[in-house]
């Protein structure tokens, strides 16, 4: 069955959560012409949800201290989120499929000093190793892409590993390997290709968390640096006045919640279907 | 027995092993560049002359592996060094803070193990039901909102919206139960999906082997099935998923305290950090390790005590 015929037979909640990523995919994609105003521009500070903008148009969701439209930065905000969850989960897929495979494949010592590595960042709460990686070389994108990949990488190994220790011992690789191919090809060709439905899965629920630790760096204060629309940052600059103008706040911890329950919904639903076919 | 005592030596051993070379990470991250701690340490407009002598004047001069040598063996006796931020000892520093935050974690597991112990059993004792839907769909939806969000929408209801609870957990005026209950909601909401869904699946699993068929066969009543039979098997594997979610749970106690501005260990790690207070990210380090490395090893020892076949030297407690 085709990829897409296969989506067609998720179940309705997966249905909802395919909806909400592919909407804040698109947002993310098209923000310069979905933003109704400049997100960096101050136009009328603290305005309520619905107010009408001085130059004509309307405040949907209000504006923050600096007047900034909040509509506008909650959909200018969805680029370096998305955009940066994909791209560290990306890379830490990149360091532990190759490592996974190497270790299930050549076993041995490359497998035991990997699967201790493995273990060592594993016994680091997350945000603990994000905090001494931002501390030591400074917040930018390229450090939290480092980070999470950092942070990631040994928990896509183990579940590589694993399967590549599993598919390394059947016959089919055996008569790979008697033709004489080379490692990296039989890794790829006949390896890779069992383990991609549950990475698959594991995928669209890393993009996820991802997205839950790059918004928790904001809140702190160590992800972006500021001016960046970012969901984190803007519930970190108007939590002090959360208790009287709640709009500042509500809107883009709605809009990271929306994004990572469609991220799960999606897994579970991919997951059900891989279990079922 | 000499099995258990071996086993326990080589779990010790592992430990030690893991500690050694987070400590070697830690302090080649924070410490390979001698500059770098110079400027955090004495300021942004500090001298070059001044850095210089104060680099020479405590040792960051020598090899690399000297100094880490000598960090380890003073980190090791307690000689955790000064916070440059909070200007007092870190040891006497990190302690009381540990405490405040043993208590928000303390209180997140309690609230946390019956809910989802008697969630996930509820929901897998009957797979597929419109019961066991509607409680995977709940713990999906409250484990994809980060606590930071679950923070803000809870504080909008009670805070905001009914006046119920305060906004802030400072705890000003001694320990306060009121200030404890959002922190702990937002902590327990954000785990209590994830174990629940691992204890259905283990309880679906349980469910579906043939000594349950045949102890309703037998016509046993449901509740003696799930309670007397079901539920011992069941519940190995939560235990231990429990004691693994720690490090989650040590990340979100860190964004909990820091939105609650509640005075523990995660809110003393976040200011070590936002002022770049070097040692204090050490030491703050460090500990999170331990506390991870050692609950896993306790949770590896509660599983084998629940599931005997894998004890050490095979089929007997030992």
């Amino acid at each position: 069955m085709t990829p897409a015929g296969r989506l067609m037979l998720l179940k309705p909640s997966a249905m909802i959560g395919l909806f909400l990523v592919a909407g804040w995919l698109l947002v993310a994609a098209f923000a310069p012409w979905l933003a109704p105003f400049d997100p960096l521009a101050s136009l009328t500070p603290l305005a309520s949800p619905g107010a009408r903008a001085p130059g004509g148009g309307t405040f949907w969701l209000g504006t923050d201290l600096l007047g900034r439209d909040i509509l506008s930065r909650v959909i200018y905000g969805a680029r370096p989120v998305v955009g940066l969850s994909v791209l560290a989960t990306s890379t830490a897929y990149l360091v532990g499929v190759s490592a996974g495979l190497a270790a299930g494949y050549f076993k041995g010592a490359t497998d035991a000093i990997l699967s201790f590595l493995a273990s060592v960042v594993l016994s680091f709460p997350v945000l603990v190793l994000y905090i001494v990686v931002i501390v030591a070389l400074g917040a930018s994108y390229a450090n939290v892409v480092l980070a999470v990949t950092f942070g990631s990488a040994p928990a896509i190994f183990r579940i590589v590993r694993a399967i590549a220790l599993d598919i390394a011992g059947r016959d089919y690789v055996a008569a790979s390997q008697a033709q004489g191919e080379r490692a990296h090809r039989i890794l790829i060709q006949d390896i890779l290709p069992n383990a991609a439905p549950p990475l698959l899965v594991d995928y669209c629920l890393r993009i996820g968390y991802s997205a839950i630790t790059i918004g928790a760096l904001g809140f702190l204060g160590l992800g972006l640096p500021p001016p960046t629309p970012d969901w984190g940052g803007m519930v970190a600059e108007g939590r002090a006045m959360a208790l009287a103008f709640p709009h500042l706040v509500i809107f883009p911890c709605l809009a990271i919640s929306s994004l990572v329950v469609g991220l799960s919904l999606l897994a579970d639903g991919l997951n059900a279907e891989g279990r079922r076919g | 027995m000499r099995e258990t005592l071996t086993d326990l030596a080589r779990r010790a051993g592992g430990l030690a092993l893991t500690m050694l070379v987070v400590s070697f990470l830690v302090f080649l991250t924070l410490e390979l560049n001698v500059e770098g701690v110079a400027v955090k340490v004495l300021g942004q407009f500090s001298t070059p002359d001044q850095r210089h002598a104060w680099l020479s004047e405590n040792g960051y001069l020598d090899p690399f592996a000297i100094r880490y040598l000598r960090w380890l063996a003073d980190f090791v006796r307690g000689h955790w060094g000064t916070s440059t931020y909070y200007h007092e000892d870190i040891l006497k520093l990190i302690l009381p803070r540990l405490g405040a935050s043993a208590i928000l974690a303390g209180g997140a597991l309690l609230v946390m193990i019956p809910m989802s112990l008697i969630l996930g059993v509820a929901a897998g004792a009957k797979e597929g039901s419109a019961l066991d839907r509607s409680i995977s769909l709940v713990s999906i939806v409250t484990t994809s909102i980060p606590e930071f969000a679950t923070a803000v929408f809870l504080s909008a209801v009670f805070v905001i919206g009914l006046g119920w609870l305060p906004g802030v957990s400072t705890m000003a005026a001694g320990l306060s139960l009121r200030e404890l209950i959002l922190p702990v909601s937002v902590l327990a909401l954000a785990s209590t999906g994830y174990i629940a869904r691992m204890t259905r699946a283990s309880m679906a699993e349980v469910m579906a082997q043939p000594y349950i068929r045949m102890a309703r066969l037998k016509g046993a009543s449901p509740a003696r099935i799930i309670l007397g039979h079901a539920l011992r098997n069941a519940l190995i594997t939560p235990v231990t998923v429990i004691m693994l979610q720690i490090p989650w749970i040590l990340s979100g106690v860190m964004v909990v305290e820091v939105f609650f501005a509640y005075r523990g260990f995660g809110t003393l790690l976040y200011q070590a950090s936002l002022n770049a207070d070097v040692y204090l990210v050490e030491a703050c380090a460090m500990v999170s390790v331990l506390a991870v490395v050692v609950s896993q090893t306790i949770a590896d020892l509660i599983y084998v005590r629940l599931d005997p076949r894998l004890a050490p030297g095979g089929g007997r407690h030992s």
